[in-house]
């Protein structure tokens, strides 16, 4: 386990280098902050003056070594909207994705997971016609037009639903989050709604496909045959085996909805880390950029990792370390 | 002394697409206390269905369409499900085929066996541990006690079916249904479960159910001796009596086709053509496609004989001298 932590954190630094390599690299490509940064009419003097002061009249390389030398001093730059230091930005930002998202995964998980139990159980029953077709939409609806229809039904015309911002954030523990206010559940909801759509129907497919693959395996029917309750079979037996895929999935896509709530969060007016991200690449805003790209990674790294150890709780088959 | 169990016409039969699939066809016989009946048969002849029928396991499109199964004097066939579950694992319990697929690979060996024990006794989990520890010591699994935290892939082929045998003696059932249990195993493992089964099963007074495809195994092993056939028992009767002096010609077929049977040398005598799909089995003995005996009669269904103890389904059976 000690060698499996070690290795994996030597594996995430590396990964971590290369993608601010690739990242600082392409965002150079794409354009000049400069021209976005300076208005038009500014003197030829004032422009040089500017340039020199981000450090953008230096070459890349040059550029980049400044910035990776900073970074190893835990300084990711400043933003050259804000000017202020990007990472501060991120942070500011970070708790309101990170409350949607785990918000988002909850509803996803609780609901889709005895939908897709219900569905496996009793396959072609008109309960699981439903539930697959309502998967379908789920599945192929796109994201945008999900969340307007929302905002359309739940706020403009049953008026329910707040469908903008995030509301009034509630403080608990030195946690700042909109949970713990009514006004802000309320705002959450929506949003969470949205950016879980997809994700529900996915837990409910995998769940689904995860039951009719293991029902028909020879130790049910041997649990069975011990006389075991339909309740331990399907609960125990069954579940045990369908949790292996089900954290697979569930891990991959939390990273990805956590750097893809960029979609919802533009639509709902989310002021979380996706909008910052969108806003920050129209402005060239580098040092954001970046940065926001290496907390994405390293959340991506850290979920991995649990992953991992979860596998090894669920699987007794997998050991960490790869000692034996 | 009444019989263990009693199956009478028998019926399981599937549901599929492309017709009615007789799995087993009319089966009738009787399992007394403490016997060993085998129950020999091809793949596909309908011996492993009739064993999940009588525990009540067998998979849709499966059903059973007909027949009483009396365990101990009660229809198996009329309890409800919840009354079923009460006598599966309990009075009869059941060992797969293949040891690498009976236990769950996510679960301890220990919690699979407390788990039985609980389902059917109200005892405390200590208790329940107790059992099942002892339950593995029985079969001959060195270390039990902490062999009961291990999981199933950390036990060999044997070792994994020597916990099964283990699970199903946890509640010394009136009566074990062996599924093949030594034929995914090899030889030196399989001749040891054998002797085990065998005095576990007059050690505890367990009537036993073997099916399997090996007539050398069931030698060894059984008091009676029942040949399956496209869904039916064809000949039935002692050990001895079945396999020296056989009256159906399908199971002298069977006879020279093993190996131990035939003088060194001479080559064996497979059975000629293949038995028949279960969708379209001829009218008639489902045998005489591929029988030397057959004649015109044969189209038509043979009636059971019964005769000093033997029973067989045929027109044309061999005679003995003694006989």
């Amino acid at each position: 386990m000690t060698v499996f932590v070690i290795r994996r954190f030597l594996q995430s630094i590396a990964v971590l280098a290369v993608t601010a390599v690739i990242v600082f690299i392409g965002i150079y490509a794409i354009g000049d902050p400069a021209e976005m940064l300076i208005s038009p009419d500014a003197s030829q003097a004032e422009r040089a003056q500017v340039v020199a002061s981000l450090g953008l009249d230096k070459p890349l390389w040059e550029q980049f070594f400044t910035f990776a030398w900073n970074a190893l001093h835990g300084d990711l730059g400043r933003s050259f909207v804000f000017n202020r230091p990007s990472i501060a930005l991120i942070f500011e930002r970070l708790p309101a994705t990170l409350e949607l998202t785990l918000t988002g995964l909850v509803f996803a998980l609780i609901l889709g997971i005895p939908l897709g139990l219900l569905s496996g159980l009793k396959p072609n029953s008109a309960t699981d016609e439903v539930i697959m077709t309502g998967s379908i939409f789920g599945f192929s609806l796109p994201s945008f037009w999900q969340g307007m229809m929302l905002i359309m039904i739940f706020s403009v015309w049953l008026g329910w639903l707040p469908s903008t911002g995030r509301g009034q954030v509630g403080e608990f523990l030195g946690i700042h989050s909109s949970l713990f206010t009514l006004d802000g559940l309320k705002h959450l909801i929506l949003p969470a709604i949205n950016l879980s759509l997809f994700k529900l129907s996915l837990v409910i497919r995998l769940t689904r496909t995860g039951v009719r693959e293991t029902m028909p395996l020879d130790f049910v029917k041997f649990a069975r045959a011990k006389g075991l309750s339909e309740k331990r079979i399907v609960f125990v037996h069954v579940f045990k085996n369908i949790l292996i895929p089900l954290i697979t999935v569930i891990g991959l896509e939390l990273g990805s909805m956590l750097a893809f709530a960029v979609v919802t969060e533009t639509i709902f007016a989310w002021p979380g880390i996706g909008k910052l991200l969108i806003d920050s690449i129209m402005r060239l805003d580098r040092p954001v950029v970046v940065a926001y790209l290496l907390v994405i990674v390293s959340l991506f790294i850290f979920i991995n990792f649990v992953v991992d150890v979860l596998y090894s709780l669920v699987d007794p088959r997998v050991r960490l370390g790869g000692a034996q | 002394m009444t019989p263990v169990l009693e199956v009478r016409n028998l019926s399981t039969h599937f549901m599929t697409r492309r017709g009615v699939l007789k799995a087993v066809d009319d089966v009738s016989f009787t399992v007394g206390q403490r016997e060993i009946v085998g129950l020999v048969g091809e793949s596909g002849s309908g011996k492993s269905i009739t064993g999940f029928s009588i525990l009540g396991l067998v998979d849709p499109p499966g059903r059973v369409v007909n027949g009483q199964i009396l365990f101990n004097g009660d229809d198996l066939l009329k309890m409800s499900p919840t009354a079923m579950r009460t006598i599966r694992g309990k009075r009869i319990a059941m060992i797969f085929q293949d040891p690498m697929m009976t236990l769950n690979p996510v679960l301890s060996v220990g919690t699979q066996m407390i788990e039985t024990v609980q389902a059917h006794d109200r005892v405390s989990r200590a208790e329940a541990r107790a059992r099942s520890r002892d339950a593995l010591g029985l079969v001959g699994i060195p270390s039990p006690e902490e062999r009961l935290d291990s999981y199933p892939h950390q036990f060999s082929g044997g070792m994994r079916q020597r916990v099964a045998i283990a699970i199903a003696l946890l509640h010394r059932p009136d009566l074990i249904i062996a599924d093949e249990p030594t034929t995914a195993l090899d030889v030196t493992i399989q001749s040891q479960i054998l002797f085990e089964i065998k005095r576990l099963a007059a050690e505890f007074g367990m009537a036993l159910i073997w099916i399997s495809h090996d007539l050398g195994v069931v030698a060894a092993l059984a008091d009676r001796i029942m040949v399956m056939y496209a869904g039916r028992i064809v000949e039935a009767g002692q050990v001895d009596g079945v396999l020296s002096e056989p009256r159906h010609p399908y199971t002298s077929g069977l006879l020279s086709a093993v190996p131990a049977a035939v003088p060194r040398g001479e080559p064996l005598r497979p059975i000629p053509g293949f038995a028949p799909s279960p969708l379209s089995r001829p009218s008639g003995c489902a045998f005489r496609d591929r029988c030397a005996r057959a004649t015109d009669i044969c189209a038509t269904e043979p009636m059971l004989e019964i005769a000093a103890g033997r029973e067989f389904r045929c027109f044309h059976p061999h005679l003995w001298s003694a006989a």
